[in-house]
């Protein structure tokens, strides 16, 4: 259904009626001094602050052996990396309803934040969106280099132009909702595993 | 060498500076041993004070409802009154903040405008003007919880507000700090409202009974004996409140524990 | 003749004071912890307070140049594949929701959490037409069950117990009455929405804020449910308020950095998901919503409360808030925030809500846009008070107040008076809890037997400073 132009026109008539007389000029956005000092390990804090785990691994086999130690029970290991194959490959999922079952996921996030724990995972880091959060746990591959100080420093990183989605994770899916109190896995991930890799090379 | 309070009793700032008390309506009626304290403390750094004795109210229980139609008497009353004066004193921070910042409604002429400019809370008055070192003449051996009311902290500056992030700052707790004997308990919620809010408390008395309940359990949990506050209208529905309670606390206003009496 | 009734939050609230020792106590001190967290990080970050003036001026310069940025913001969303469409208000929002819905043969939506959703009172109006509407936020699906709206805006079920919850989920969903542990009432709901995401024919999200630079829209979500509804469903319909925008990409730090501290005490919320059209194979429909905004734009006094982004710190700051609980209010927006914009909607079914509070001051200084609620609930007193929706008893006393603090002679004439006779007056007279609500709680002040006045014209010269 087409929305008629009239309500277009009628509200940009009635909001160039009431704006404001007096103009505010846009303030511009400081550059905050940042020390480049300890990125990972405050992110690792405050990943941890946030529910999730951070791990080192000497190579990209370690990724198989990590995830079958935090998850020994996965039937369904559904991987968008090339470095774990995992049960099923993101590239054969056609629907998201598909990954409906899926126990682990596995993605790698082009960016972190320190401030946060936060990761950065796009539509083609996903390749399936759905993977992020029908995953009953995810882990995210992360090169250590790639973190970040703040959010000033992730916005100038995010291309927002380039993708339809793009997701500042933090640590698994939680609620406090009832009585205030932190439960996680509320409907997303259960828990987040951030395990420190570069990526390989191509 | 001489401390800021000698130098004021010998008369260092002009003499011929003229200071209006401002006595608020309700510590007229209620708390005359405010206003007392207030005006001896004041002539002890040597001020030249003066009393209008025409004075009435601030005009905020009106304004404060927004019905600045019947507020508009008392604050031209007000103006008239103290338009003569250097500055202005009174003991209670939101009636001074009405003053200050309510008095906008009339016309501004050269009058209002001093008069507005030149009210002072006591507090702010003794710490920012007077600059007040020492209090000789105080004693007071207590554990003392500090109220500072919302229009103190948040209207005029009395204190750094729990909300804000910067250098925090109490300027009551810097002049008490100076009288001997006296011992500062610190609270869990400094600054969250005592529930008072001028008609409010018999307005929406049950939530106004609550919050004034929370207060007095805070300040009764970290072992205070009194609680002193720049603003008796604070203190007079936290009393009220406390003795309904059982609780044992007493409350007097600063200008008494500054000035040694009378309690 | 109005058939619309006046809110009466002060009644509300005594209910939700009185009806045992543990709602009330439990309500303020979670939000009270709330607040501490929130001063925690706060406090972390020093360039705090100059962050909330930043933000505070990106939403005053877009909203005075509000007309240029939803145009910015249109044309770059349809050149990334969103479908646009203007709603001028609440009923026409519904209407294109649900003809979005019908187009596409949508019987089952699930959505995520959306004040403005809740504003348009949409969720009734596509289930009389035959969709079923699910929440799917924990908070959301709690009062959903229990046919309440949400009492707070980032916590909507903050008022009930566990056990309030527990014995809701038996009677609606068939759980243990008994088990009220959080983590097990979560998962009722986890297991309760995932078929329902997996079943629906379309996800709905509201937006916390719009990119104009490159047509994208933001929701913040902790449990992931927005971004599960958008992701699985072929259908995304997202609605937004006109005064979301923003103008760039790089301003999203400031307000991402100031949301989740302000609103929880947590550096982000744990997903912060940015839509710029629809995903692969899916498709995408905004529904820019005026309801109001533009009329409240034009409001001297009252129009920064369009900057608000919708944190809910002012609540969780609000002791008059944590006492009365939301749903006193009787509003979709409660809390010093919903006492100056609810006015906006209706002005005498809510000209109570400015006199239930005691205008602290504490809400301004914690709204991370620096709106200025405490002078705005003021400015709203005086609002009523010349419409004439005082409440009788105040007229009457401030019109005689008025006249006597005007004049000193009456001043002091009615002291003289007052004194004897509360003195004389019968005990059951002043302690009568109709006559005299101070004293349902509180014990009198007593009456001085000399005025201040009396005292300074028996012990000092009426002209001046003779020393004592």
């Amino acid at each position: 259904m087409e929305t008629s132009k009239t309500n277009r026109e009628i509200i940009f008539n009635a909001i160039r009626a009431s704006l404001p007389d007096m103009k505010v000029e846009h303030p511009g956005i400081p550059v905050f001094q940042r020390t480049a000092a300890h990125l990972q390990q405050l992110f690792e804090q405050h990943l941890n602050e946030a529910g999730g785990a951070a791990h080192d691994v000497a190579s990209a086999a370690g990724v198989g052996t990590l995830v079958k130690a935090l998850h020994p029970k996965a039937k369904v290991i559904c991987s968008a990396v090339p470095e774990i194959a995992g049960t099923r490959h993101i590239g054969i999922v056609k629907d998201p309803h598909e990954l409906a079952d899926v126990d682990v996921g596995i993605v790698r996030a082009r960016f972190g934040v320190a401030e946060s724990g936060a990761i950065w995972l796009t539509q083609e880091d996903l390749v399936v969106d759905a993977l992020g959060f029908l995953s009953q746990h995810l882990i995210v591959l992360l090169d250590p280099e790639h973190i970040v100080a703040d959010m000033h420093e992730a916005y100038r990183r995010v291309r927002l132009n380039e993708t339809a989605f793009g997701c500042f994770m933090m640590g698994p899916s939680a609620t406090a909702d009832v009585e205030a109190t932190l439960v996680h896995g509320a409907q997303g991930a259960r828990s987040l595993n951030v395990i420190f890799l570069p990526a390989s090379e191509r | 060498m001489a401390t800021q309070t000698e130098a004021t009793s010998r008369r260092d700032i002009p003499e011929s500076m003229r200071v209006g008390l401002f006595i608020p309506c309700y510590i007229d009626m209620t708390y005359p041993e405010v206003g007392v304290a207030t005006l001896q403390l004041l002539e002890r750094f040597g001020l030249n004070v003066g009393y209008p004795l025409t004075q009435t109210c601030c005009g905020q229980p009106m304004s404060n409802s927004g019905d600045e139609h019947n507020a508009e008497a008392a604050e031209q009353l007000f103006v008239d009154n103290f338009k003569d004066f250097d500055c202005i004193v009174g003991p209670a921070g939101s009636c001074v903040k009405q003053v200050r910042c309510h008095f906008d409604r009339m016309k501004q002429t050269d009058e209002v405008k001093h008069v507005r400019r030149h009210t002072y809370e006591l507090v702010e008055f003794l710490h920012d003007i007077l600059k007040v070192d020492a209090f000789p003449w105080a004693e007071f051996q207590h554990a003392v919880a500090i109220h500072n009311s919302c229009s103190s902290v948040r209207g005029l500056g009395i204190a750094k507000p729990s909300e804000i992030v910067g250098v925090p700052f109490d300027k009551t707790a810097s002049l008490l700090s100076k009288v001997k004997g006296l011992v500062l308990v610190p609270v869990d919620r400094p600054d969250d409202c005592c529930g008072f809010g001028g008609t409010f408390c018999v307005t929406d008395e049950a939530v106004s009974a609550r919050m004034g309940l929370e207060k007095a359990h805070d300040q009764v949990r970290h072992g205070a004996e009194y609680v002193v506050s720049p603003d008796m209208s604070c203190l007079m529905h936290q009393q009220g409140v406390a003795r309904r309670a059982g609780l044992d606390l007493k409350y007097v206003h600063v200008a008494q524990v500054l000035n040694g009496g009378p309690f | 003749m109005s058939i619309v009734k006046q809110v009466n939050p002060v009644a509300a609230a005594e209910l939700f004071i009185i009806q045992d020792h543990v709602h009330e106590p439990m309500h303020d001190r979670f939000l009270w912890g709330t607040m501490q967290r929130r001063n925690q990080q706060a406090a972390a970050i020093p360039e705090w307070e100059e962050l909330r003036e930043l933000a505070s001026k990106i939403k005053e310069h877009t909203l005075t140049h509000l007309d240029l940025y939803l145009e910015e913001f249109e044309r770059n969303a349809t050149k990334r594949g969103a479908h646009i469409h203007w709603a001028l208000d609440a009923s026409e929002h519904n209407q294109i929701v649900y003809s979005i819905l019908y187009d596409h043969g949508v019987k089952e939506l699930i959505k995520s959490k959306s004040m403005l959703q809740e504003e348009c009172q949409m969720t009734p109006f596509l289930e009389k037409r035959g969709i079923k509407v699910v929440e799917s936020d924990l908070g959301e699906r709690i009062q959903q069950l229990d046919g309440q709206p949400p009492s707070h805006i980032v916590f909507p079920a903050i008022h009930k117990t566990r056990q309030d919850v527990a014995k809701l989920f038996a009677r609606t969903i068939g759980t243990d009455p008994n088990n009220d542990d959080p983590h097990f009432l979560t998962e009722v709901v986890r297991n309760n929405a995932r078929p329902r995401f997996l079943a629906a024919g379309a996800g709905m999200t509201g937006g916390n804020f719009a990119i104009a630079e490159t047509g994208t829209f933001m929701v913040c979500t902790n449990e992931g449910n927005a971004d599960i509804g958008a992701s699985v469903p072929p259908l995304h319909i997202a609605s937004i308020g006109i005064e979301k925008m923003i103008p760039r990409v790089e301003d999203m730090g400031v307000f991402l950095r100031l949301l989740a501290r302000s609103a929880e005490g947590a550096p982000l919320t744990q997903y912060s998901s940015h839509f710029s059209g629809p995903r692969k194979n899916g498709e995408l429909h905004i529904v820019l919503v005026d309801n109001g905004r533009s009329r409240r734009l034009g409001m001297p006094d009252f129009w920064h409360s369009l900057k608000c982004i919708r944190c809910g710190a002012c609540m969780n700051t609000c002791p008059v808030y944590r006492r009365s609980g939301g749903l006193s209010y009787g509003a979709t927006y409660s809390g010093p925030i919903g006492v100056i914009l609810d006015p906006t909607f209706d002005e005498f079914k809510y000209s109570e809500l400015p006199f239930h509070s005691t205008l602290c001051g504490s809400c301004s200084e914690v709204c991370p846009v620096k709106i200025d609620i405490s002078d705005q609930i003021l400015k709203w007193r005086r609002v009523m008070a010349e419409k004439g929706y005082l409440p009788l008893v105040k007229k009457l006393s401030f019109s005689v107040a008025g006249h006597v603090f005007g004049h000193p002679e009456e001043y002091q004439t009615l002291q003289k008076a007052a004194g004897p006779a509360m003195d004389h007056a019968p005990h059951f007279l002043l302690y009568n809890n109709s006559l005299n609500p101070w004293t349902r709680d509180r014990e009198l002040p007593r009456v001085a037997k000399q005025t201040f006045r009396e005292w300074y014209l028996a012990n000092r010269s009426e002209h001046g400073n003779v020393q004592n």
